[in-house]
């Protein structure tokens, strides 16, 4: 009886060997790996909080050799799906790192310029600017954004791609009485320009259409400047 | 007769002398008619030949002869005749061969008639009468139509240019035209209308370029108009019918289309000096002459339309520098002006639209269009608005208001103002000021005229609906029912015996959401004053108690008796102000500041109640010191020297600038407006563009006012920051209802 049970095990076993090997050493490897990516996470978070603070991420930042507002830190947080700004909880952490298949610093470092490029990829980076809208509202119930702080996420997140039209949109925002703080619609219309309009002509621009009001006065604004 | 065959050798010959009879007959010369048996047996002898056997069957040789006759006789006596004549000569001959034709053509068809019966059926040939005129069409017509068209069109120029000519020959040539087209008119069409309508169009033309360098435009048009009248008699007379429409339209289109620009625009006489010379009957002939032409009217009413907004916009700038040279208070009586001047204008206008336009909505159109252009206009700072409110309640207010006029005047005016209201966009403020201005009267003017109240509300309900007019009724039957409330007040008090106020009260109920909204004040009555508010709290008590009162002590008007060193007057002050007065029943002096503090009033009231006490008409404080402001330091004093020759004074208050409240709180119901028209539209639309949504927001308002454009996207984000709206993912120019 055994004889046969254990023949039959066996033959089983022989394809469930192979695979259960497999899956052991891909399971033993991710479980390692998971590991290792618990393990960098305590090494920044806050032993009390169990979350890494932004005195973590500060520590972090040096680490991986860029600036706490180097856009690749939100984009880090985009990965991640960090839900509030200046904190990672260990899910979050295990999210990104995962995804990132980074489980030292050295790795991490070295996907940046591909989360990046990632991020960079059109049908990505709408879909990464409103999570930077989203990631600055810090109390609940929060829908705007004030304009110092809008100010900054824009040099940030549209800085190094549309450099003429955040100087230009920064400076208005800054000399404007009409608006105090700017809300998810606007935030929105905004990266739309920048994506479909010239400039600085803004030629194709027709303010008859639903752009947001700040962006017509905006346009205004440049017209009589040029002129 | 012989009962033999007859031969066609036997028989021809026979015929042959009966056509012989005939032409003769038809070229006059002396021959007896044909008596009945010669035609009886002119008809026996083809129905012989035609019945017998064959071959002795002559049907065909029959009907080759027959034809064989007609053309001889055209070919060599016909046209050879009309041929040696010309001009109206030829005419004559034509007319007269075409008729002998046809009497040739019935006579000899009767002869031949067994032909017709069974041959020409059987064989399916053309009928005797068709054979004929076909000889006539092809061997005299063909050839002489042409030189005939030219002596006809020479003739009818001959007659344009004023001669007598003989119409029933033309109107006999036109029928030869008709006759040889074999039942179509496609002949007289070819051959001859087309030459006509080119004739006439190089005619007029001609007529065109002469008349319009030498003649002005009202003579021009004189001209223009007989001649249609002429060319419309020309084919009454001897044209067929359905030449009028084409020949009317090359002449309409000669004298009047190519021509339209120079004429209508002529600098001297065109339309602009015809209106501003008032020139009803050039006009109406303008509008006659080019009312059937398509979009002939169009220049006309464009120029109507300058003409009128440009008269309007002189009234404005007339108002307008007025205003500017007299100071401001005097100003408001450029604004009636102006009002009474545009209702007369209107008036002026509507006349001609109704009588030398005939009513037409082209010139309507103009006249509205015209008048939303300048009525829209503000004067001195003052909005089209606010002046025909203010005009209104002159008409409305007994006192200082403008002149007095008749009831039925007043309900004329009254009708015209409300008519010039259409044209203002804004009605909403009109509408605001209209109300702030109401209430006033209601309050302050007694001895008003509740029924011109109610019809001009009537009017207004008329013309923009139950909505806008709601308020100002209820302010109106407030008014009436706190009349009959009075009264039961009075009963009451009588009735007590225990309440005894030593000043008669009279005590007006307003229904918070019909009238403006007033500011309370913690006024600290007089005394006398707080017994009476008491009791009337209590009485009220009585009849409801799920109000609250709210006391307006500014709106209220006191009898003050003043005892001065003179006599004693009867001061007639508002509340406040006898309020001010009665502190000095005990204190001789007081300071700003001791009024300030037992008043309980703000700054800004005390300072202009003052000011009319002290400073303006009537001294009854002495001020010291006695500048022209009031300021914080300064003191008061009972005038005891005070008086004057009447008994009873008025001592007015001057109103509180209310111009930027009403601004502002029509601001804030447009706001809630839109957002209401915009939840509206896209509940039911589910999903709309931006540029629908945004129009048909606009429609959705237009009776009310129009809609900054500014003002209606900045809702619209307002809107989806409040999760009413959301855009579209897909597509950022539209929206969607967010449930």
């Amino acid at each position: 009886m055994r004889r046969s049970s254990s023949k039959k095990k066996s033959g089983q076993s022989t394809e469930s060997v192979t695979t259960d090997l497999f899956r052991s050493a891909s399971s033993k490897a991710s479980n390692k790996e998971m590991d290792r990516i618990d393990h960098l996470f305590n090494q920044y978070a806050n032993k009390s909080s169990s979350l890494i603070d932004p005195e973590g991420i500060e520590e972090l930042c040096s680490n991986l050799e860029v600036s706490h507002t180097d856009i690749r830190i939100l984009m880090l947080a985009w990965k991640m799906k960090a839900e509030k700004q200046g904190y990672f909880t260990h899910e979050e952490w295990r999210r990104g790192l995962k995804a990132l298949r980074a489980d030292t610093i050295n790795k991490l470092k070295k996907a940046l310029p591909e989360l990046e490029k990632e991020v960079r990829r059109p049908s990505n980076f709408a879909d990464f600017y409103a999570y930077a809208f989203c990631y600055c509202l810090t109390e609940e119930k929060q829908k705007s954004i004030d304009i110092e702080t809008i100010c900054q996420l824009l040099e940030i997140v549209m800085g190094s791609t549309f450099r003429a039209q955040v100087d230009y949109f920064v400076e208005y925002l800054k000399i404007q009485n009409d608006y105090k703080v700017i809300n998810m619609d606007q935030w929105m219309g905004l990266y739309r320009f920048c994506n479909e309009i010239s400039f600085p002509d803004m030629g194709n621009y027709n303010p008859e259409l639903a752009w947001p009001l700040i962006l017509d006065n905006f346009v205004e604004w440049i017209q009589e400047k040029q002129a | 007769m012989s009962k033999g065959i007859v031969e066609l050798e036997e028989g021809w010959p026979f015929m042959e002398t009966g056509v012989a009879k005939l032409k003769r007959i038809l070229e006059e010369l002396p021959e007896p008619a044909f008596e009945s048996v010669q035609y009886i047996t002119l008809y026996t002898t083809i129905y012989n030949m035609c019945v017998q056997k064959p071959p002795h069957d002559f049907s065909q040789q029959l009907y080759d002869k027959y034809r064989g006759v007609i053309d001889d006789y055209n070919k060599q006596t016909v046209l050879p005749a009309i041929r040696k004549k010309h001009g109206e000569y030829m005419l004559r001959e034509l007319v007269k061969r075409w008729a002998n034709h046809k009497v040739l053509v019935r006579w000899l068809s009767r002869f031949f008639d067994y032909l017709d019966r069974y041959f020409v059926p059987r064989r399916n040939l053309l009928t005797l009468n068709s054979v004929g005129l076909t000889s006539f069409r092809d061997l005299v017509y063909q050839e002489i139509q042409s030189n005939a068209k030219d002596a006809v069109l020479e003739l009818i120029h001959k007659e344009r240019e004023g001669e007598q000519i003989d119409r029933s020959l033309l109107k006999n040539v036109i029928d030869v035209y008709c006759g040889n087209g074999m039942g179509e008119m496609v002949k007289y069409e070819e051959d001859f209308e087309s030459f006509l309508l080119q004739d006439s169009a190089s005619y007029y033309s001609r007529k065109a370029s002469k008349w319009s360098q030498e003649d002005s435009c009202p003579d021009y048009m004189r001209k223009a108009e007989e001649c249609l009248k002429l060319e419309k008699e020309r084919v009454t007379n001897y044209l067929h019918s359905t030449t009028e429409p084409k020949l009317l339209g090359k002449v309409q289109n000669e004298l009047l289309v190519v021509v339209a620009k120079q004429l209508i625009e002529n600098e001297h006489s065109g339309c602009r000096a015809l209106l501003r010379d008032d020139k009803m009957d050039d006009l109406s002939r303008m509008y006659k002459l080019y009312h059937p032409i398509l979009q002939g009217l169009d220049p006309v009413a464009d120029l109507f339309k300058q003409h009128v907004t440009a008269e309007g916009n002189a009234l404005i700038k007339q108002a307008a520098d007025a205003a500017i040279n007299q100071d401001a208070s005097a100003g408001g009586v450029q604004d009636q002006v102006l009002v009474r001047k545009e209702i007369e204008l209107h008036d002026k206008y509507m006349v001609y639209v109704d009588e030398c336009f005939q009513k037409h909505s082209l010139f309507h159109k103009a006249l509205k269009e015209a008048f939303e252009v300048f009525c829209n206009k503000t004067v001195a700072g003052v909005s089209s608005a606010e002046i025909l409110a203010t005009y209104c309640d002159n008409i409305l207010k007994t006192r200082g208001g403008s002149e007095k006029l008749s009831e039925e005047a007043t309900e004329i005016t009254l009708e015209k103002v409300v008519k010039l209201l259409v044209y203002i966009s804004d009605k909403d403020l009109f509408a605001e000021f209209y109300r702030k201005k109401q209430a006033r009267r209601l309050l302050f003017d007694r001895s008003g005229n509740d029924e011109h109240e109610r019809s001009i509300l009537t009017k207004l309900k008329e013309l923009l609906g139950g909505q806008f007019t709601s308020k100002m009724e209820g302010m109106v039957t407030d008014i009436t029912l706190a009349k009959e409330q009075q009264t039961n007040f009075a009963d009451y008090l009588s009735a007590s015996l225990t309440t005894k106020l030593g000043i008669d009260l009279t005590v007006t109920v307003l229904t918070t959401g019909f009238w403006p909204s007033y500011k309370t004040s913690d006024l600290n009555l007089p005394i006398e004053m707080v017994n009476c508010v008491e009791a009337f709290k209590t009485f009220y008590g009585t009849i409801t108690k799920h109000r609250r009162l709210s006391w307006i002590y500014s709106l209220g008007t006191c009898h003050i008796s003043g005892k001065f060193d003179k006599k004693s007057l009867e001061l007639v002050v508002s509340t406040y102000q006898a309020a001010v007065l009665l502190l000095f029943n005990n204190a001789e002096r007081l300071s700003y500041t001791e009024m300030l503090e037992q008043l309980n009033l703000s700054h800004e009231d005390l300072v202009r109640l003052l000011h009319s006490l002290s400073c303006g008409k009537y001294k009854i404080l002495i001020k010291e010191p006695m500048s022209r402001t009031i300021s914080k330091t300064d003191t008061f004093e009972f005038n005891s020297k005070f008086t004057d020759k009447m008994r009873r004074i008025r001592v007015p208050l001057p109103p509180m600038d209310e111009r930027k409240k009403v601004v502002e709180d029509v601001d804030k119901d447009r706001r809630y407006a839109i957002d209401a028209a915009l939840v509206r539209i896209m509940k039911s639309r589910k999903v709309l563009g931006h540029q629908q949504l945004v129009s048909e927001c606009v429609e959705h308002l237009s009776k009310m006012f129009k809609p900054d454009i500014k003002m209606i996207k900045k809702r619209i984000e307002d809107l989806i920051s409040r999760d009413y709206l959301e855009r579209d993912s897909e597509n950022p120019n539209t929206f969607k209802y967010v449930a």
